[in-house]
């Protein structure tokens, strides 16, 4: 019987293929925003906390600046020096590496292949700091940071594009005004998403770049790798006390802020996972908005058929057989819906993933749940409307014009 | 004319009343109809508009329960059944035609016929092959596939015709069948009645039009929810075992 009472309601929705459409459209919608936002917001969350994760816990980043929030007003911060760098490393407990940082960019030519990209000095703390993996060659020597040779490392876009993927270590390229010898290549890290593409980088020794390329002994920003046995708070607490007696602020203001990667992320993630919860309550309350249209037009097309509803009592349809119509009919109109809602989530998907540079997913688990809500829904507004047609009397219903 | 030889009466109405509405409002419409209708009759009800031949009609469908008073179905109590149970029982035992005829609008002609036998249990094939012989009793084997919009009046009262008459059912309950037709089509129904009477369905038809009512070998006058009068038309011979 309920074989039968199946294929009446696929009778009745392919008899009504306009309304039953625009019935289901507010469940369509729903199940695809749902979907969508969801599968999409899960992706950031993910994409955001690999890329927090590939750039290393338990790292602090120091900049000089006035703190967040603050406007450009003012003599611009004094940047930091070697010493600042030694003094962390040697004079503060739990500090397991600190590496200088001091950014240029220039234009590298190999063979008539021009590149431009963003040249990073620092030292070999800075893989300490940090898990970098060499994918070939080695880091830099001693008497090489020392002397503050031309040498680099490179990133894995500057190998694809200026090498155009073939050798590159013991290669020598020139660099604005000087020739530098490839000495090690980095393992790919991929997209940041704040601050570009990490693999475009040319790392030298810190010497070399302040010498060729700044002309001072300027230090913009020092990374600190905390060891795991310690607190980032009370090492990052520690370095703040230090840095305010070498930079003499006595009573004054901080000219200088220490970010926590771990809170970044921390930051981040939470950021990205409540935009996730809103965005997919906001589209869960599309989705009751369609089940509340199921429910308009049953109740429409209940009034709409009741003498259908008349001639089917006349004939000895009993109540049930009735209400089972159409609460059939409605599970299957939303079924139908949700369907097409999954469908249009997994283009939407494929088409937002790459706009907002996070690989495209497929999340069985909200799919089911989406799916089975749209069922219910079915369930839950097509009963009233079912009920009503079930308790027609035969008779008015008969003569109902 | 009722003999005693003949077994019990089919269907047997006492004194039953029927009011609708209810307070200042109700309105008595059956005021004591005592009826009784033999296996294989064919009944005429005739009287003027508003007089309750409707109302007794739903009655003995069991359509509709009466205020009061006594409906034997088979010799069985049927006016305390529940909703369902008349359901169950209109399933079995009764079709309806209708002044309006009452087709699934969009629906072929042979799913309108199979919709009874849907509710019986009956398999696809089953459906299919009982559906489209009632079809051909009423002379619409070749129109299966249309829809009610792309039929005439007369052919549609036939294919609700068929549709009542695909269940076998004992008793083949019409309310003006011919109200929306012409005279011609109106005979060509009559003719199918009577076949089916011929046949060995009791049928019981409400109409105002004296020339159908020839048709019928029992006639039932209402006036003002009573029964007036019980004429005999008198073609006995048609009577079938
Ligand atoms: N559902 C109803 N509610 C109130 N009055 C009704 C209803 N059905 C019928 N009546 C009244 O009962 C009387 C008999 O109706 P009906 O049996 O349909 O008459 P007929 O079929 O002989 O024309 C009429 O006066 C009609 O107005
Ligand atoms: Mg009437």
């Amino acid at each position: 019987m309920l074989g039968t009472i199946f294929l009446l309601a696929l009778r009745s929705i392919q008899r009504h293929l306009l309304r039953s459409f625009l019935t289901v459209l507010g469940v369509v919608i729903g199940v695809a925003a749902v979907v969508t936002m969801v599968t999409l917001g899960n992706a950031t969350t993910a994409a955001v906390q690999n890329q927090i994760a590939s750039l290393g816990t338990n790292i602090l980043q120091i900049r000089p600046g006035q703190g967040f929030g603050r406007g450009g007003g003012g003599p611009r911060p004094p940047n930091f020096e070697m010493a600042d760098v030694t003094a962390i490393e040697q004079q503060i407990a739990g500090v397991k590496a600190a590496a200088p940082q001091v950014q240029s960019s220039g234009t590298a030519i190999f063979e008539g292949t021009n590149w431009s990209t963003t040249i990073n000095g620092t030292t070999s703390a800075y893989f300490i700091v940090q898990p970098w993996p060499l994918a070939e060659g080695r880091g830099f020597t001693e008497a090489e940071e020392e002397a503050g040779k031309a040498v680099c490392i490179i990133g894995n876009t500057v190998r694809e594009n200026l090498f155009r993927g073939g050798d590159a270590v013991g290669q020598r390229f020139r660099i604005r005004d000087i020739s530098c010898d490839v000495v090690g290549i980095l393992s790919k890290r991929g997209q940041a998403g704040f601050g570009g593409d990490q693999d475009d980088v040319v790392i030298m020794p810190i010497k070399t770049v302040q010498r060729r390329f700044t002309g001072n002994q300027d230090v913009s920003a020092i990374l600190v790798g905390v060891d795991d046995a310690y607190s980032t708070e009370q090492v990052q607490s520690a370095i703040s006390d230090l840095l305010r007696e070498r930079r003499k602020l006595d009573g004054k203001e901080d000219n200088f802020n220490i970010f926590d990667t771990k809170q970044i992320s921390d930051t981040m993630t939470g950021t990205t996972t409540l935009l996730t919860r809103i965005v997919a309550a906001v589209a869960a309350i599309s989705l009751v908005v369609g089940g509340i249209g199921i429910m308009n037009i049953m109740l429409v097309s209940v009034t709409e058929r009741t003498r259908e509803i008349g001639i089917r009592l006349a004939i000895g349809a009993v109540s049930r057989e009735v209400l089972l119509q159409f609460l059939v009919e409605a599970v299957v109109l939303s079924c139908i819906g949700g369907l097409i809602g999954l469908v249009l989530a997994q283009l939407a998907i494929a088409l937002l993933s790459p706009l907002m540079q996070v690989p495209w997913t497929f999340d069985a688990q909200i799919n089911i749940i989406a799916f089975a809500v749209s069922a219910l829904i079915g369930v839950v507004f097509g009963y009233f409307p079912a009920r009503r047609a079930a308790n027609l009397n035969p008779i008015d219903a008969l003569r109902h014009e | 004319m009722a003999s005693p030889l003949i077994s019990p009466p089919l269907i047997s109405l006492r004194g039953i009343t029927k009011v609708y509405g209810e307070g200042p409002n109700a309105f008595q419409a059956l005021k004591g109809v005592d009826l009784e209708i033999a296996r294989g009759d064919f009944i005429a009800i005739m009287g003027a508009s508003g007089s309750g031949k409707s109302t007794t009609m739903n009655i003995l469908g069991c359509l509709d329960v009466p205020s009061g008073g006594e409906y034997l179905f088979h010799g069985h109590h049927v006016e305390t059944l529940d909703r369902d149970q008349r359901a169950l029982l209109r399933r079995k035992y009764f079709g309806f035609v209708f002044q309006g005829f009452n087709l699934l609008a969009r629906t072929s002609a042979l799913e309108n016929v199979e919709l009874p036998l849907v509710y019986r249990g009956d398999s696809r094939a089953e459906r299919r092959d009982a559906a489209m012989e009632a079809l051909d009793k009423v002379g619409l084997k070749d129109w299966w596939d249309h829809t009610p919009g792309e039929l005439s009046g007369g052919q549609q009262q036939r294919v609700a015709i068929a549709r009542a008459i695909v269940t076998r059912p004992e008793v083949l309950l019409a309310d003006e069948p011919t109200g929306n037709l012409d005279s011609a089509r109106s005979r060509e129904i009559m003719e199918l009645l009577t076949e089916f009477n011929a046949g060995g369905i009791t049928v019981l038809m409400v109409t105002h039009e004296p020339d159908m009512a020839e048709f019928a070998r029992t006639v039932v006058h209402f006036r003002d929810g009573l029964i007036e009068r019980i004429d005999s038309n008198g073609h006995g011979e048609r009577v079938a075992g």
